[in-house]
Order: C-alpha cells, then structure tokens, then sequence
C-alpha cells in the first residue's frame, strides 16, 4: 500500500484503539490497593524471599534418585511439538536413575 | 584451600567428609549438626525453586521435583543473594535432563514462570496518556513487557498445571505476552504477528516499520486490536513523565 | 524517619498486609527482609512504602555475608544503600554468619570460628557497611548447631569486642540464645549474663523445631516456624530485667500463622516488656521508648 494510504490506516487504528480504549477503560476496574484483596493469593508470582530460618525438613539427598509416575505430566494430554504427534504425557521414561552423582 | 571453601564445598555434596574440627559442646564429632547446614541450604533451595516454578513442581510431581531441584540446586547454587532471581538458568538445565527429554515443554514452561517472576519485580512505569497516542512515531513499553515464543502449548499446559479445572492443552505452538497492568502479572497468548510487532516495539523499532514487519508476518495484522490491547494492559509507557521510586 | 519504639514489632509478611494496616495493635513496627525488596518495582516496593508511612521499618538483612572471607559484595552494600536511603529504616542490622562463597549465595546462615582473625574481617567489613551506609549497624547473635575447635573467644564476648572496635549496636536474638544453649550444653542465662546489653538495639523471639543429634542430645532447629515456647519467653523475661524495654520482635518466617496468631504473640511480648518497665531502660540514641 502507499505510504499515505498506510499513514490513514495507521490513524484510524489508533483512533479505534482510542475509542475502544476509553469505553474499556471505566470498565476495567484496576487494582488499586498496594496489596491485596485476599490473603497474599496474588503473590504467587513473587517467587521466592529470603529466610533467615533453618530447616528441620529432611532432604533426603542420596536416597531417591529414581524418578516416579506422578504430577500433573501423568494425567496431561499433549502434543509432542514439531512432529506433531500426540503423546501421552506419561512419565514411564522416567523411572529410571537420573544421571547425577552423589 | 580456605575454610569455607572447604565448608562449602561439603554443604553442596553429601560424599564429601564434615569438614574437620566441628564438635558439639562436649568436644565430640557430631556429623549430624553439620547436616542441619547441608539440610537448611538444600530445602530452602528446594523450596524457591518451589515457590518460582510451580508449575514445573506440579507437572512433575512432588518427588521428582525434589529430585531435579537438588540436583539443580547442587550444581547451580544461587549467585545473588535475591533469591527473587534463583532459577534463570533452570530452563536451561531442565533441557539438558536425559530423562525429561520426552517432556519438551517443560523448559520452555519453566521460562514462562520465570517470566512472570520477572514482571512482578519489574520497574514500575507511568502509562501513556491515551490521547497523546496519535502523535507517537515509537511506543515505549513498560518494563514488565515481556515475550515467551514456544512450539509448545506453554500458556495452555501452565494453566493445566495450576488448576484441575483448567482445560486440556490443545495442540498448537502458542506465544505468551506477559503485561503488568497493575501490580500482578496477566499471561495472555498472542497471534504470531502481534508477537512480531511487540518483537519490534521492545526493540524500539519506529512504530511504522513495527507495523511492516507484523504486516510481513501475516497481511491480516490487527493493528486496532493490538493497540487496544496494550493500552488495556497498561504497557504502552509515557517516558516523559517521571518515574516514582 | 521514625526510630524503633521499645514496643513490639513482627517480621512483616505479605499475606497480613491488610490485616496490619486494619489491626496493628498491639504491633507498632515491622521488620523487612532487606533482599526482598530490591527488586526494580512492582508491589513489594508499594506495600512498604505505604507500610514505612505508617510504622518505623527495621531492615534486617540476610545476605550480606558479613562473615564472609572473600570481600564484601560492593553491589550487594550498593544495593542496601540505595534501599535504606530511599526507606530511611529505624533500624539496619545483620547477622554474625557468612553465606555467600566463591560466586554460591548458599542461602544460609553459616557458623564462623570466635578467633582473632575472625574477629579482625567482621570488625573490617562492619567498619565497612557502616561507613557505606552513614549509619550505625546492628550485629544480630547466631543459632548455633555446632562448635569450632578453634574458636578461643566465647560467642558474648566475641560480640562485645565488635561492638566495642566498630561501635556498632547489638541485636540479641533470645531464641537463638536458648537454641544455641540447649545445642552446646550451657546455661543460656550465663549468655546473657555476659551479653552486652547496654548495646542491644534489638529483640528478636521465634519459635523453633526439636531434634536429637548423633548422641541423642537435643538439637534444636531454629525454624521460625511455630509459636515461641515458655523457656524463651521466660529468658526474654530474664532479659529484659537487666536490659530494661527494647524493640522487641517475633519472627515467623515458615508455617506463617494467620494475623490473629501472630499478633497474640506480639502481645505476649508487650506483657513482658511493661513488666520491665521499671528497669531503667538502656534504649541506643535513636530508639525511643
């Protein structure tokens, strides 16, 4: 298309994003608090803080090295990507010992 | 060698002997209040990864998530004390995992969540005034403005993750946009065009030469909804105004 | 800035936010956690700094590595610059412990040696913290789980000597006392005994986990992760008596209770502080009672 052409197309998106903008705009609704409505449910993007605490929670490194059948992988139908063949999420593959030392 | 090289060096690897001259107040060898240590640095790191991947700690399940964690965690201590940043570099090794190699989407899912991690630290960032949107030949976008590419269903199988009442992924590669509208993070799958334009924006490329290359990506780009959408989302930013602290 | 009031105060955590601002009492300061909040932006930093309008903030940090033997971490002192010139906290402190070692941050608190070289680094490095941030700094009494054969200080008197060389006050965690002291097989009154009080700038309290070590001793895990047990509120007690009021804290760090919980242990420690009202108080130059 010619520039000029684009130059009004690209205007009249914009002024229809505008326009789109300002009715969705009162609707939205955005939080406005520092925090938090409930209990800290939104902070689970957070990731990780700091502990200056220590543990009595074993881990149990040295133990168990095999993986098992579990999680969420086990009950998960997905695609296995570029060959696009389904596939089972199954984790059998997995019980086998992990390359690791220790 | 020094003597917390020598401490930390038998923290990280359970073969390595106590280090010497540790006793309990009797002056007697205790190996097992030394473990409270290897104990505290293995769970806590566990528990980050935990807490910065809990999609990954769900598709994997509890075990084998200790598992892949300890064994990550061993050979990738955190280099910062923000633990906010630990894992950037989990995604990475969750590819080099033998045994995980049928799951290939796992790492790119673990980039998500590091993503979304991500924004929520970000800068915070005045929005653009609407109406002087017209007058923009670049769109600045706010820091937390962020794009995860897959040839997986990553947004679909992180939903899954995290919910039971969360459809089954569907077959497709999807294309993640992460926006902080407020202060938490929306995750939304975007079309490969919009993904190219974002592309181009966060490159500060000029807005018109953003629109030619989603245009060259597919000839029916929304243009209109692709600005909606960002300024919905707060991410279009003024950089004029000042920036609070 | 307002300065740390010999009142009760709590490790601030996200999940009470509303109910702190609804319902402090009987809480009147918080403590952060330096490193979690700097990050760039976003709601951390907008939670405490509505939080800092409205109560005196402790910063405590945990991963400075002050008993480190590689160099501090300039970035790292650069960052907790920047964070208490933007917060002006009431309060700086940090731990007698090191974490940080060639490039591992190992996200614990990790035991030193009382030697004279020891004693030399912590005081260099705290010299050097002090001077980086302009302002005087708490050093805050480890638990303990183990002994090094070579240490020739006791823990108290190794900690009066930093104060004493760096002029930096002390924070004196009583529940790391009674860990340490149940751990090591002495009397934690002894400990206190020897502290040097006049110093403390800081009170913290915590629950802690119940273990046995190889020959059946006990060894406590200092979790806080549940609520403060009687013997620590009795050598808070015992503490306090000499000490006079001081800021006082509860850490709960892991299992975090729900608002109600945590601010009837908060309530807790304001009884024993008004009953030590009467101890002339030793309160450092900026805390206010």
């Amino acid at each position: 298309m010619s520039n000029t052409i684009k130059t009004l197309a690209v205007a009249g998106a914009v002024a229809a994003a505008l326009a789109a903008h300002t009715t969705a705009a009162q609707a939205a609704g955005q939080e406005k608090c520092y925090g938090v409505s409930l209990a800290g449910e939104n902070d689970c993007a957070a990731g990780p803080g700091t502990t200056c605490a220590g543990t009595s929670k074993v881990d149990y490194q040295g133990n168990a090295f095999k993986l098992v059948d579990a999680g969420t992988c086990m009950t998960m139908e997905l695609p296995a990507g570029k060959d696009g063949m389904m596939r089972h999420g199954s984790m059998e593959a997995l019980d086998r010992d992990l390359p690791m030392e220790g | 060698m020094t003597s917390q090289s020598i401490f930390r060096a038998a923290l990280l690897d359970a073969s390595v002997a106590v280090p010497a001259g540790l006793t309990d107040g009797a002056g007697r060898p205790a190996p097992k209040r030394f473990a409270v240590y290897r104990n505290n640095v293995a769970v806590s790191l566990t528990e980050a990864l935990e807490a910065g991947f809990p999609a990954i700690a769900r598709l994997l399940g509890a075990d084998n998530f200790s598992i892949i964690s300890g064994t990550y965690l061993r050979a990738h201590p955190p280099t910062s004390p923000l633990m906010m940043l630990y894992g950037a570099d989990f995604p990475t090794f969750l590819a080099g995992v033998e045994p995980l190699a049928h799951l290939g989407y796992l790492p790119d899912v673990a980039r998500l969540e590091y993503a979304l991690r991500g924004a929520y630290h970000a800068a915070d960032a005045t929005p653009i005034d609407p109406a002087t949107l017209p007058n923009q030949t670049h769109l600045p976008l706010a820091p937390a403005t962020q794009l995860v590419r897959s040839d997986w269903p990553i947004f679909s199988i992180r939903a899954r993750a995290l919910s039971d009442d969360a459809p089954q992924p569907p077959v497709r590669p999807e294309t993640v946009l992460i926006t902080r509208p407020g202060f938490d993070p929306q995750a939304q799958i975007i079309s490969p065009a919009t993904a190219d334009f974002i592309t181009a924006l966060l490159a500060n490329t000029a807005l018109d030469s953003a629109i030619d290359i989603a245009l060259r990506t597919d000839a029916d780009f929304d243009l209109t909804a692709a600005l909606t959408m960002l300024l919905a989302q707060n991410a279009i930013i003024s950089l004029t105004t000042e920036v609070p602290t | 800035m307002i300065p740390l009031p010999c009142a009760p105060g709590v490790g601030y955590k996200p999940q009470h936010y509303s109910d702190i601002l609804a319902n402090p009492v009987p809480v009147e300061w918080l403590e952060i956690h330096a490193e979690n909040y700097m990050g760039a932006g976003g709601r951390p930093l907008a939670q405490l700094r509505h939080l800092s309008e409205r109560f005196a903030i402790s910063v405590h940090g945990v991963g400075l590595s002050i008993g480190g033997e590689a160099p501090l971490d300039t970035d790292h002192l650069s960052r907790l610059r920047h964070l208490c010139d933007w917060i002006a906290p009431a309060s700086f402190s940090e731990h007698l412990a090191w974490s940080s070692h060639d490039s591992a941050f190992l996200n614990d608190l990790l035991p030193l040696p009382y030697t004279a070289a020891t004693l030399t680094r912590i005081c260099d490095h705290i010299d050097q913290v002090q001077t980086t941030l302009n302002r005087q700094m708490l050093l805050e009494n480890p638990s303990s789980y183990l002994a090094f054969a070579a240490s020739t200080y006791d823990e108290p008197d190794f900690l009066t000597e930093v104060a004493r060389r760096t002029g930096c006050g002390l924070l004196l965690d009583v529940n790391n006392v009674f860990v340490s002291a149940t751990n090591l097989g002495y009397d934690p009154r002894d400990y206190i005994d020897a502290f040097a009080l006049a110093q403390v700038g800081e009170i913290h309290l915590g629950g802690h986990d119940e273990d046995e070590d190889d020959h059946g001793a006990p060894l406590l895990i200092d979790s806080h992760g549940a609520a403060i047990v009687d013997p620590v509120w009795a050598l808070l007690d015992y503490t306090l008596a000499r000490s006079g009021p001081r800021p006082t804290l509860i850490e709960w760090d892991t299992d975090v209770p729900d608002w109600p919980t945590l601010a009837a242990e908060a309530t807790r420690a304001a009884f024993a502080l008004a009953y030590a009202r009467d101890v002339p108080a030793m309160c450092l130059p900026g805390a206010a009672e």
